[in-house]
């Protein structure tokens, strides 16, 4: 088939430069998580309720004190850590590359045009698929996980973008135009500030993807809560499946609650 | 400062931008350009001039290009072709750049929905124009606390736009566009979404900071009420095109087309006419050098309740009343009898700022600037004035214009050639106020 000829060639001539940079990330990846890690838990579940407490408030700082010290209970905190490292990696590589797509897709409508039926495959295509040709790129392990992980979760955080920027009102842009405003200064003072709501939103759908697909990416070699899930699958431990997976509905009310606390507070004073 | 030019502006939506000028520069209109080749035309061959400090309305129905062709002052709508001069910079031709300064020094715009920045206080939104400039934030906050007070916000500066009302918005909307310090304010249909109480007070505080600000202002509106109330020549619009041209009073006295006198139909008349074109220009008035026996020849026939007293130079003296002139004996002179308080109006001010005199005085004269007595108006002459409104469908509609016409009503509804400044009454008393104008 072609995209197997394709992959081919592609597999054939750039995988020295994938080597290198799976080599880079899963440097990252363990160090990060290994540092992590080191950390005694009781230390990071403070750390972490007390900064999820100056985000969302008490609700959500009580709630990630509660769901953390609940994980480390159950034995899990080495696998919630590489999890929290792997999806916050993925989230933050895909918002450097989905908020400025986005920001290009809201300027040019003909990028707008092109690229959105892109988009819509990237969310449409069954996730499992991401994993197939992430594998002869970047090998079996975290480093695969990361990078199917991103090509997952990016399209919410352009498709925001660029639906926020789109939706700042005209006059609003106008009036940086009539004031003599440059194409930056409009995108910086008005444009982005305005839509900013509209992006933390993404930011959020983004994350909750990528932990969904963390998940998912246990069957490539990924670590984390995900393994443990996989794990019990492949050896039928019903109970220790579901202490995984009640770890990662934690994780996953923790990165929601937090993410929405952000948008919250981005959007303007006295709009709902 | 702030004279702007337009010559020959056109604007072209739509394809076949070459060949709708073409037809446009052949004298063609809007629905011709449409058949021919399928374009839009937005505006077509606009050239007037704004005079520097001038009030001048932009007014039409939605739809008749106006916002476009403000649009066009300052290239927010880009004109297909044409040339916008502004003092002596062609607008047309300035270099993107250029452009972008040219419009941070020289316009400032208040918009429809005001356009404030819900994520900034009052402050920072009035500051935005200087923000754009890169002006020191001390300066800048400075020069937009100087714009807050300008227009009464001072003390909400540091207040959200949703913490205001309407009203109040959009006095930071032109406190913005103040701020700036640029001498062309546009503005786009600035008072449309205020409730009318609001709009009213914002008319009148524009024309009072106007007075000290000596701005060039266009202001787009389809309210002619408001062009009235704001006070600058009018400028009608209609399929991208201007129909007509003038002081409010001209527009409705002489309307261009059946367009415009439609357009002005409901107009509140006293609003818009002036003292000196109700006034009474034949009506007798007498000298102070008159007796009495001489003054009650001349009155005889008329039968007001008092008559006006003017010089040999068409100056005005004072009232007689008719009661008084009754009551002396025949061989005193006019001079005793004069009610000398002084019951003038104007001849500019308009008729409704006045109507209250007219209703406690019975009488009152209307006298040019220089003093001289231009006439009386009494409450028939202001019924007069506004039964005559051009077009009105009286009951006596089919009769010849004559009769229908009320007397009185030739003296502001244009059927004189010379209107406003002349009139072609003549009036056989000694001190004929014909002299007051020249």
């Amino acid at each position: 088939m072609l995209s197997d000829d394709a992959l081919d060639w592609l597999t054939e001539h750039g995988s020295w430069l994938t080597r290198a940079v799976s080599r880079t990330v899963s440097d990252w990846i363990e160090t990060l998580t290994n540092g992590l890690v080191a950390v005694p838990p009781w230390l990071a579940i403070a750390v972490a309720a007390l900064v999820t407490y100056k985000i969302g408030g008490r609700k959500v700082g009580l709630l990630t004190l509660a769901g953390l010290l609940f994980l480390w209970n159950l034995r899990l905190w080495q696998a919630t850590v590489e999890t929290l490292v792997l999806v916050i990696l993925a989230t933050l590589a895909a918002l450097v590359i989905g908020i400025p797509v986005g920001i290009w897709f809201a300027l040019s409508r003909r990028a707008w045009r092109t690229f959105s039926p892109v988009l819509d495959m990237m969310q449409t295509l069954p996730s499992f698929v991401y994993l197939i040709p992430a594998l002869p790129f970047f090998g079996l392990g975290a480093v695969s996980a990361c990078f199917a992980t991103i090509v997952f979760s990016v399209p919410p955080v352009i498709r925001l973008t660029a639906l926020g920027i789109r939706n700042v009102p005209s006059e609003l842009v106008e009036a940086s135009d009539a004031f003599g405003g440059s194409a930056s200064q409009k995108l910086f003072k008005v444009q982005l500030p305005l839509a900013l709501p509209t992006i933390m939103a993404g930011v959020n759908q983004t994350m909750m993807l990528a932990l969904s697909m963390v998940v998912i990416a246990a069957m490539i070699g990924a670590g984390g809560l995900g393994r443990a899930v996989w794990q019990s699958i492949q050896r039928l431990e019903a109970g220790a499946g579901f202490e995984a997976g009640i770890g990662i509905v934690i994780v996953a009310v923790i990165l929601d609650r937090s993410t929405q606390a952000l948008a919250a507070r981005a959007r303007p004073h006295g709009a709902s | 400062m702030g004279r702007i030019t337009l010559e020959g502006v056109s604007k072209i939506f739509g394809a076949n931008h070459v060949e709708a000028v073409d037809l446009i520069s052949q004298g063609k209109r809007k629905a011709e350009v449409a058949e021919a080749c399928g374009a839009v035309v937005g505006l077509c061959n606009i050239s007037f001039e704004v005079h520097e400090g001038e009030i001048l309305i932009l007014m039409g129905l939605s739809g008749s290009g106006k916002s476009t062709l403000l649009r066009c002052m300052n290239r927010l709508v880009e004109p297909t072709c044409g040339r916008i001069l502004v003092d002596d910079v062609d607008v047309t031709r300035l270099g993107r750049k250029d452009l972008l300064a040219f419009r941070q020094k020289t316009f400032g715009m208040v918009f429809q929905h005001f356009a404030l920045l819900p994520n900034r206080t009052i402050l920072a939104n009035v500051g935005f124009g200087l923000e754009i400039r890169n002006v020191p934030a001390r300066q800048r906050t400075d020069c937009a606390m100087q714009a807050i007070e300008l227009v009464g916000l001072k003390g909400w500066e540091s207040k959200y736009p949703h913490e205001l009302s309407g009203g109040m918005q959009q006095r930071a909307g032109l406190a913005r566009a103040l701020a700036a310090d640029a001498d062309i304010l546009l503005m786009d249909e600035a008072f449309s979404a205020l409730d009318p109480l609001i709009r009213r007070d914002m008319q009148a505080e524009l024309r009072e900071l106007q007075r000290k600000l000596k701005k060039t202002i266009v202001f787009v509106s389809h309210d002619l009420d408001e062009a009235v109330a704001l006070g600058g020549r009018i400028v009608l619009m209609k399929d991208g095109e201007v129909v007509q041209i003038g002081q409010p009073e001209e527009v409705v006295a002489r309307p261009a087309t059946e367009y415009v006198r439609r357009f002005v139909e409901h107009i509140d008349l006293a609003a818009v006419i002036r003292a000196e074109h109700v006034a009474d220009r034949a009506a007798i008035v007498l000298a102070p050098t008159q007796t009495v026996a001489e003054a009650r020849v001349r009155t005889a026939q008329g039968g007001a309740g008092a008559w006006l007293v003017a010089d040999g130079d068409g100056r005005f003296v004072g009232r007689v009343r008719a009661d008084r002139l009754a009551a002396v004996r025949p061989g005193d002179a006019l001079t005793g009898l004069l009610d000398l308080d002084p019951c003038t109006v104007e001849a500019g001010a308009r008729l409704d700022a006045v109507l209250g005199r007219i209703a406690a005085e019975d009488i009152v004269a209307v006298v040019a600037p220089d003093g001289r007595l231009i006439g009386p108006i009494t409450s028939r002459d202001v019924v007069r004035a506004l039964a005559a409104r051009p077009g009105a469908q009286g009951p006596q509609d089919g009769l010849p214009s004559s009769q229908s016409n009320p007397a009185g009503a030739d003296r502001w509804t244009g059927t004189s050639p010379n209107f406003p400044s002349t009139c072609s009454v003549t009036t056989p008393s000694t001190g004929s106020p014909n002299m007051a104008l020249g």
